[in-house]
C-alpha cells in the first residue's frame, strides 16, 4: 500500500537532522584499529598531563575514578562514515583533570597505550566537551572500544577519541597525531566534513 | 617492544597488493622490507595489516612497529615508509 507512519517519518528526519554530512547512522559499534588491543590492567594504568614547562601531573586509576564523574550521553561520528547516536558513558570531565594545571599551551597531543597519537586544540578538551571515559552503557568499557579508559571528543570524529589513553603533552605548537600525520584533517569537525586535508 | 597481535585483527600484507598498486608500477607485496625499528628483513606481504581503521597500517610481524601506512582520499592517496628502512623491489631484467 506504501502506506509510511507519522511515527517513521518523524524518525527519519531526527536522523537526518543529527547525521553530518557524508554519514550513515549505524546501529553496532564498529571496532577500528590501527593495531593490537592493548590489554592494561588497572593496576597498571596511568594516565598524565604533561605542560609545556615539563611539569607533569598524572592520576592512578583508584585517583581518576574518585573524581566527580559526568554520564554524558553522546553521538558519534567516524570520519570512515558511521555514525551511532546515544551512547552513554561514564568519565571525568577534562575540565576537571586540567582545572590544577598551569599551560599557556594551545595545543594537546593525546597518547595511546600501543603507540597511537591524535592532536587537537586544548580549548576543545575544555568547557564541557571531552572526558576520560571509563564506562560504557553501564559497564566497563570493553578493551576493543579503548578500555579501561579512552578520550572522549564526541563533537569531533571519532579517530580524536583516543582509545587506552595514557596522556595528554599540552604544546605551544600543534604537533600533529597518528592520522593527522598522513592526510587527515588537523581539526575534524563532523558537520564541515573535515574528513581530509583541505577539506 | 611486547608486540602481542590477535590474528583476529589484522591481515597479511597481501592486503595491500591493490591499494599499491594505485601508487607502483611493481607489487611491493613480493619487496623485501627492512624494519627502521628492530632491523628484519621480510616480504611485505608478511606484514601484519590494520584494515579496520581510517587507513592501511602494515606493522612489522616481529617487533610490531609501524612499518607502512597508506590513506586514500577520493583524490589522494598518501603513503608514510617512515618505519621501513629500505625496500628490495625485484625487477624482470
Amino acid at each position: 500500500m506504501g502506506v509510511v507512519s507519522p511515527g517513521f517519518r518523524g524518525r527519519a528526519r531526527e536522523s537526518s537532522r543529527r547525521l553530518p554530512p557524508g554519514q550513515y547512522e549505524t546501529h553496532d559499534f564498529p571496532v577500528l584499529s590501527a593495531g593490537p588491543t592493548p590489554r592494561i590492567t588497572r593496576d597498571e594504568w596511568e594516565f598524565a598531563v604533561t605542560t609545556e614547562t615539563g611539569a607533569r601531573h598524572a592520576w592512578n586509576w583508584a585517583e581518576l575514578t574518585a573524581l566527580p564523574s559526568d554520564s554524558p550521553t553522546v553521538d558519534l561520528h567516524c570520519v570512515t562514515k558511521w555514525s551511532k547516536f546515544d551512547t552513554s558513558w561514564q568519565g571525568v570531565s577534562l575540565d576537571v583533570l586540567l582545572a590544577e594545571v598551569e599551560t599557556a599551551a594551545d595545543f594537546a597531543l593525546v597518547s595511546s597505550y600501543g603507540g597511537y597519537t591524535s592532536s587537537l586544540p586544548l580549548e576543545d578538551l575544555l568547557d564541557g566537551q571531552a572526558w576520560i571515559a571509563y564506562g560504557y552503557d553501564g559497564d566497563d568499557i570493553p578493551p576493543e572500544h579503548g578500555g579501561p579508559a579512552r578520550l572522549l571528543v564526541p563533537h569531533l570524529y571519532f579517530w580524536k577519541s583516543a582509545k587506552w589513553v595514557h596522556g595528554i603533552q599540552l604544546l605551544t605548537e600543534d604537533e600533529p597525531g597518528f592520522w593527522e600525520g598522513l592526510g587527515y584533517h588537523d581539526y575534524g569537525d563532523p558537520w564541515r566534513e573535515q574528513r581530509y586535508q583541505g577539506d | 617492544m611486547d608486540y602481542q597481535p590477535d590474528s583476529d585483527e589484522h591481515q597479511d600484507g597481501n592486503a595491500l597488493a591493490g591499494p599499491l598498486s594505485e601508487i607502483f608500477a611493481v607489487d611491493l607485496t613480493s619487496a623485501l622490507g627492512r624494519c627502521a625499528s628492530c632491523g628484519v628483513t621480510e616480504p611485505v606481504a608478511r606484514l601484519h595489516v590494520y584494515t579496520r581503521a581510517p587507513g592501511l597500517v602494515g606493522r612489522c610481524p616481529h617487533c610490531g612497529h609501524v612499518a607502512l601506512r597508506v590513506v586514500r582520499s577520493p583524490d589522494t592517496a598518501w603513503l608514510d615508509l617512515c618505519g621501513t628502512a629500505a625496500l628490495r623491489i625485484p625487477l624482470t631484467s
